[in-house]
């Protein structure tokens, strides 16, 4: 199981948040918080995995982790995943994302974080791996936005144009 | 109406949306919250407002800001509502926030129910998809048990986006509802071979995420699984099937067996490393279950120790991390392939990366041994001083005690400079291991005598030093030292040199800033030393040093006496009281030493932690029973007493502290760290500070300047343990120069449990400790109970979900799903017609079976699996059992009447045999040795069955006539009700039997009878077509002739033909005489006398319209190929005024099926006729197959006389017998109009020839 995705930034503001257990949402901030302490403090050349910080669950928990420029993506999973097959993942995801903005950066997140979550559920859904073929992904991705393109064309509206 | 939304529209013109608010947050960084707080204001507004639009735009930059930290929760209503949008636009924007900060908390959230069914139900699969995967985010138990049933129809969706998320969402809804677990089971285990890859994958992940907590209960599952591995060549659903089986293979060796080959296969061959290291991981896991019983997989092994080396040996630090993570589990049972490489996880303990070096040391724990231990120690010592953040260093504090301390402190050899070790471990500021170090301190000093002179000196210094330990009361998990420390000094008091200064440094004020428990061993080892220094002086002339001390307590212990803690007092004011006293006697010259010390006379034992619980309990004691009335109001409330007195014992105190200590130290560190993040005046402290020692009492309120000094100070008087690391390595030469001398005329002496010594290699041998130590072993009560109790955790949501599977809609013994257990389905009108497949399943089960309940079922299991030992026994019984079948088998002797149907139309066919699963898997297992051409097939027995065999060994033989009293009482319960179940089994059994009677049955082409007596088909599935195993003979005007042939199971070279004549014409038949042309292999047998080729007269006469039947012996001598004998039947036509003489030809077919005879086997001898790997296999794939499962058994079972030894769902396996004792054994599955059989039998020919007649079975209809 996913525990929690995070995605932040090299000074710790998030970008994205997916908890998969409910905690509160200062708890949240604070694991946020931690997880980027852990985190940060790495050189770039050392494993990508790191013993679970205190606030996720128990020692079953392992962060897993890759830094792409200024974000790093983070996720929180416990010992029934494959440390190298969420690597991948991650590696997916990006390449998705990668696809879908045209030349994906921090910005591209920053504004339109409720596309970023879109794309995540196709991926992984309550905690499980949904998908993890990319080109299915961006299918699926693209047929909700035409979906969604299509209903502003037909039923408004005034602010489209803006 | 049109007005308002326009009106709603320009409004909007002047709304933020997501990327403007975000814009404002950027461009407000000074004041973001205020900022944020009036954006926030808006956004109240704009959820006040009707237009849906401007709802769901509100909606969408609330769920940014939740994930900014702020409480979006008072929204909840107004997400609800931009869910319930009709434009999927705004639905996902609901959905997306409902899962962003709906929880089980969430009140509104019992109104979405209908909101989301509707959605689910939607035509558009992308609302469907919106609501599921929102859901699978918030589901509640609610939710959970009020859609379970519509989440359950999703999974037969037709379009895959769809099933894949239904599949997935199922894991979260059993975790809220386990009770949906057994319904929804078959299900979801049909979608593993669900053809969309997709679909398969989630229901792999789903499955494997039960089977993960729950192992036992989808063992059954592995030939499936097994199946998709070789199959599969998603790395993703490998990887997941790969760990699952990592975690079947504890509970079933012969699945390990089966595994390694493909696995290896897969090492071999894989090019994705994620999927390699998984592969090793899962062969690592087979070995360690096979470990006890298996000797030679020495290649495995050491294949897995390569490829593991190859990856630690990576330049990828990831890889190097997983190769140590794996290598640690190899270690537990293979210490000595992983000890080959040293060199390596040595090396590992300098790398860069903390993760990496923290594995290394879990698996240093291996590598020490006697000679290196010293070695290693120093080394990590080092990394101690080197080492930045707590955590690391913790960790090493922890590892090196664990190191040390393994099994009996097997490997130290100098107590010395053990003792050191610990001494210069307390230097660690800020560790939360005070009391481990502690608990190590007092438990050497207790069971090493020989070194309690060494060990009360370094406590009387760091009693001395002790300024230096609590100079940080922040920091004080370390004073817990000081607790060990005095008790020491106290005890052992006769070893002090000095006991007056000690006794000093016990009573300083500065004392009374400790923690209370620790004041409290002070005060009472302070009487301790007292009476020490009370002896010393007493004896010589010397009365004012004894006196001084007296003055001294007198004058000290009013401070402890106002102590807060009850404990600390009490104990100052009795020993205050007494001291007192004793000062009045000295001064009148009375002599009180004596008196004294025999108030601590008597020397402690070191008890075994569980001693206490171990305690048996007498007879006649009820533990339960109350012996008072209980009071009416609970007490418990009242303060407990902490119980000082029982920390005394080391290693009592140890665990509860522990738990205590780390828990609470745990959340004030974070507190802490919190305000320190908060406190931007904080500077974090260099981690480097106080590793001076200093020894000038008295200055420590003086600030002084932190020295980063890479070699800590050395302290005069506290010894340094790097120099035992010379002094050792100089007693072992000297001691091997003496040995060449003496020639081993030392006996070393071992104690206790350090007799495991001897495993070390042999060089060790050599190695003499430096003192004769001596270690006490702990006392343990007599008669204690061997018990281990791994309890789980009572909270772990996923034991609800052990719930067994195996029997679900199973065919033989299955339990069926109780009303209770039922899904929930909506009580619409239109849907109460629409009731889910499971509905209705088992009404019509006679209470009896249901009350077989899973428990009972695995117990049988497991006594079948165990006993395998012992079946010899049972063999025996069986056969009996057996003969007695046989004597009742109806003889079909060629006579008589056909056999009356309607007797078999009422025969329910009752279960055959109780574990179905067991044998199914047992089937599948046992190919494996037949599979691999290992080096062991040589032998092409004892592989499958010496595994179990030995593991098993031990198990207690159920047999056994008295349980013996010494066995706990569970055991013997759950013996008493094996033998009942064995009992109940067999009167099943024999009760079926009678029943089963009717296994070939003579019809009449036009009976119509039913004859759903098979065994196997219990549910009360729709009829069976009428089916009849008579096929034409011959037919022409007159006469027709259906035959039909068994086999005689009392002589192995007879089968009978059956032949029913059947007048057709209006006239009389007579003198009908039937002859075949016989062949080498099959003979008519003629009556004596009769020539060869003479035919054989019917011995009856056909009016018109009437049938009957005869029959016809022959004898055949190999029955491994089907034949065909040509024959003529002759009769006369006798009408009222003529009679012809007609001839009529047929060729009659022996088919090989003809051979066998219907014999009913027992799961268990089913499957040690399975395993013992005599067996030819085979297989057969039907295509397109379009009848239920139970009818295409009954027609197996009809048509070719085998019967259904065990039947799951839609897989049985089935048995029959060759006149001439050959074996066959089926196991057939079914999937999507696809049958596949595999089939195993000791004549291959004979096996290859009924699966072609079965096939062509199945190509008729």
């Amino acid at each position: 199981m996913i525990k929690a995705i995070l995605i932040f930034n090299n000074h710790g503001k998030p970008r994205l948040s997916k908890f998969y257990e409910h905690y509160t949402e200062d708890t949240e901030q604070q694991i946020i918080r931690e997880t980027f302490h852990l985190v940060s403090k790495r050189d770039e050349n050392v494993c990508n995995f790191l013993e679970g910080g205190m606030l996720i669950g128990g020692s079953d928990n392992k962060l897993i982790y890759r830094h792409y420029a200024t974000l790093y993506f983070v996720f929180c999973v416990d010992s029934s995943e494959s440390e190298l097959g969420i690597l991948d993942l991650i590696q997916v995801f990006v390449e998705t994302l990668d696809k879908c903005f045209e030349n994906v950066c921090e910005l591209d997140l920053i504004f339109h974080v409720d596309k970023v979550h879109n794309i995540l559920a196709e991926m992984v859904m309550g905690g499980m791996v949904l998908e993890t073929n990319m080109n299915e992904i961006i299918t699926q991705v693209d047929a909700q936005n035409k979906m969604e393109k299509s209903e502003t064309f037909i039923f408004q509206s005034p602010r489209q144009d803006r | 109406m049109a007005l308002k939304i326009v009106k709603g529209s320009i409004d909007r013109m002047f709304d933020k949306n997501l990327q403007d608010l975000v814009r404002g947050i950027r461009n407000h960084k000074e004041d973001e919250a205020k900022y944020i707080s009036t954006c926030i204001d808006e956004i109240k507004q704009e959820l006040k407002q009707d237009n849906i639009a401007v709802k769901a735009n509100a909606v969408c930059k609330l769920t940014y800001l939740q994930m900014l930290g702020y409480d979006v929760s008072w929204a909840a209503f107004n997400i609800v509502e931009v869910m319930s949008s009709s434009k999927f636009t705004y639905k996902r924007i609901g959905y997306l926030a409902a899962s962003q900060c709906f929880h089980e908390g969430t009140d509104v959230i019992m109104l979405t129910t209908n909101q989301i069914r509707k959605d689910l139900s939607s035509p558009n699969q992308y609302d469907t998809g919106v609501a599921l995967t929102g859901l699978s985010c918030f589901v509640t138990p609610d939710l959970a048990r009020d859609l379970a049933n519509d989440i359950m129809t999703l999974m037969s969706h037709t379009k895959p986006y769809i099933r894949k998320k239904a599949v997935l969402i199922m894991y979260k809804v059993f975790l809220k509802y386990p009770e949906s677990l057994r319904p929804a089971f078959p299900r979801l285990k049909e979608k593993l071979e669900d053809p969309d890859p997709g679909v398969q994958s989630a229901a792999v992940n789903v499955i494997c995420e039960l089977a993960r907590r729950n192992p036992k209960n989808y063992l059954s599952l592995a030939p499936l699984f097994f199946k998709l591995m070789t199959s599969s060549t998603n790395n993703w659903v490998l990887i997941k099937i790969i760990k699952l089986f990592g975690a079947l293979t504890p509970l079933e060796p012969r699945l390990g067996k089966k595994l390694i080959e493909p696995l290896t296969n897969l090492i071999h061959s894989t090019s994705a490393m994620s999927l390699l290291y998984e592969c090793v991981n899962t062969v690592i896991a087979v070995l360690i279950s096979l470990s006890s019983g298996m000797p030679n997989h020495s290649a495995s092994i050491q294949l897995c120790v390569q490829k593991l080396r190859i990856l630690i040996e990576d330049s990828d630090q990831n890889l190097k991390y997983l190769g140590l993570l794996a290598m640690s589990k190899i270690l537990k049972t293979h210490p000595k392939s992983v000890q080959s490489h040293k060199d390596l996880i040595l090396q590992c303990l300098d790398d860069k990366d903390e993760s990496i070096r923290l594995r290394a040391l879990d698996l240093l724990y291996g590598m020490v041994s006697k000679k290196n231990l010293m070695e290693i120690v120093k080394k990590l010592m080092l990394h101690v001083d080197k080492a930045e953040g707590t955590t690391y260093r913790d960790e090493l504090l922890t590892k090196i005690i664990d190191i040390c301390s393994q099994s009996n402190y097997q490997y130290i050899t100098n107590f010395e400079w053990y003792i050191s070790i610990l001494v210069e471990l307390t230097r660690l500021e800020g560790t939360r291991h005070g009391h481990l170090i502690a608990s190590q301190m007092l438990d050497v000093a207790i069971r090493v005598k020989a070194i309690r002179v060494f060990a009360v000196a370094q406590m009387a210094m760091l009693l001395d030093n002790a300024h230096l330990l609590t100079g940080n009361m922040q920091r004080n998990g370390i004073c817990e030292v000081l607790y060990a420390a005095a008790w020491i000094c106290g005890e052992f008091s006769e070893h002090l040199e000095d006991p007056m200064q000690t006794l000093e440094a016990m009573l300083r004020p500065k004392v009374a800033t400790l923690p209370g428990h620790i004041q409290a061993v002070y005060v009472q080892n302070a009487a301790k030393l007292f009476s020490t220094v009370l002896r010393k002086h007493e004896g010589s002339t010397d009365s004012q040093a004894a006196q001084e001390t007296s003055q001294l307590l007198i004058e000290r212990l009013p401070l402890f006496v106002q102590s807060a803690n009850l404990e600390v007092q009490e104990r100052a004011s009795c020993i205050l009281q007494l001291v007192k006293y004793i000062q009045k006697l000295q001064q009148k010259d009375v002599e009180v030493a004596e008196e004294v010390s025999a108030l601590f006379a008597g020397e402690l034992n070191p008890v075994a932690p569980k001693a206490q619980k171990k305690v048996p309990v007498p007879d006649g004691l009820d533990l339960d029973a109350w012996i008072n009335e209980p009071p009416s109001e609970s007490e418990s409330e009242d303060e407990k007493p902490k119980a000082v007195f029982a920390k005394e014992e080391p290693k009592h105190s140890r665990p509860r502290h522990t738990e205590v200590d780390e828990k609470e130290l745990a959340r004030r560190r974070e507190a802490r760290k919190q305000e320190q993040a908060n406190n931007p005046f904080y500077i974090k402290s260099s981690p480097s500070s106080q590793k001076v020692y200093q020894d000038a009492p008295g200055v420590e309120h003086i600030p002084v300047v932190q020295i980063d000094l890479s070699v800590p100070l050395k302290v005069p008087g506290l010894p340094m343990s790097d120099q035992y690391l010379k002094l050792e390595e100089e007693r072992r030469q000297k001691e091997k120069a003496d040995k060449k001398k003496k020639e081993k005329k030392k006996k070393r002496e071992k104690h206790g449990k350090g007799k495991r010594a001897d495993s070390g290699p042999e060089s060790e041998e050599d190695i003499t400790p430096a003192h004769h130590v001596d270690i006490v072993t702990e006392e343990m009560p007599e008669n204690a109970l061997p018990s281990d109790d791994d309890d789980k955790d009572p909270n772990d949501p996923h034991k609800a979900l052990d719930i067994d599977l195996d029997n679900l809609l199973s065919g033989t013994n299955y339990r069926p799903l109780a009303d209770s257990e039922k899904l929930p389905v909506r009580t619409h009108r239109s849907e109460a017609l629409k009731s889910p497949v499971e509905e209705g399943d088992g009404e019509q089960i006679p209470q009896e079976t249901k009350k077989r309940s899973s428990k009972e079922k695995k117990e049988k299991k497991k006594d079948k699996d165990k006993d395998r030992k012992k079946s010899k026994e049972e063999k025996k019984k069986k056969k009996k059992h057996k003969h007695d079948v046989d004597e009742d088998e109806p003889v079909e002797l060629p006579s008589e009447e056909p056999v009356q149907l309607e007797d078999t139309s009422e025969v329910a066919a009752p279960p055959t045999s109780t574990s179905a699963e067991a044998s199914d898997l047992d089937f599948w297992l046992s190919s494996a040795p037949v599979a691999p051409p290992t080096k062991e097939a040589t032998t092409p027995d004892p592989a499958p069955s010496s595994g179990p065999e030995t593991s098993l060994a031990a198990a207690p033989d159920s047999e056994a006539d008295e349980p013996k009293d010494v066995e706990p009482e569970e055991a013997k319960s759950s013996k008493h009700k094996k033998k009942k179940q064995k009992k109940e089994k067999e009167k099943d059994e024999k009760k079926e039997k009678k029943k089963k009677r009717h296994h070939h049955h003579h019809h009449h082409g036009d009976g119509g009878g039913e004859d759903s007596v098979q065994n196997g088909t219990m549910e009360e599935e729709e009829p069976l077509p009428p089916m009849s195993n008579y096929c034409l003979l011959a037919e022409n005007s007159y006469i027709k002739m259906v035959y039909d042939i068994q086999g005689n199971l009392q002589d192995g070279s007879q089968v009978v033909v059956s032949v029913i004549f059947e007048n057709k014409s209006d006239s009389f038949l007579k003198s009908m005489e039937f002859n075949v042309l016989d062949s080498l292999n099959s003979k008519l047998q003629r009556p004596d006398g009769a020539g060869p080729h003479d035919g054989l007269v019917v011995p009856f006469q056909l009016p018109p319209g009437v049938s009957n039947e005869a029959r016809f012996v022959f004898s055949v001598q190999s029955i491994v190929m089907p034949q065909k004998l040509k024959g003529t039947l002759t009769f006369i036509v006798k009408s009222e005024d003529s009679s012809t003489h007609e001839k009529l030809d047929f060729k009659l077919h022996f088919t090989c099926t003809s051979y066998l005879i219907t014999t009913p086997c027992y799961s268990d001898a089913y499957a040690k006729l399975l395993e013992s790997g005599d067996l030819k296999s085979s297989s057969l794939r039907l295509e397109g197959v379009n009848m239920p499962f139970h009818h295409l058994l009954a027609r197996i079972c009809f048509h070719h006389h085998f019967s259904v030894v065990e039947r799951i769902d839609s897989c049985a396996s089935m048995y029959s017998r060759s006149i001439q004792g050959h074996h066959v054994c089926l196991l057939v599955k079914t999937a999507d109009q696809t049958v596949s059989i595999d089939a195993k039998c000791d004549e291959p020919s004979l096996l290859g020839n009924v699966l072609d007649e079965i096939k062509q079975t199945f190509s008729q209809c």
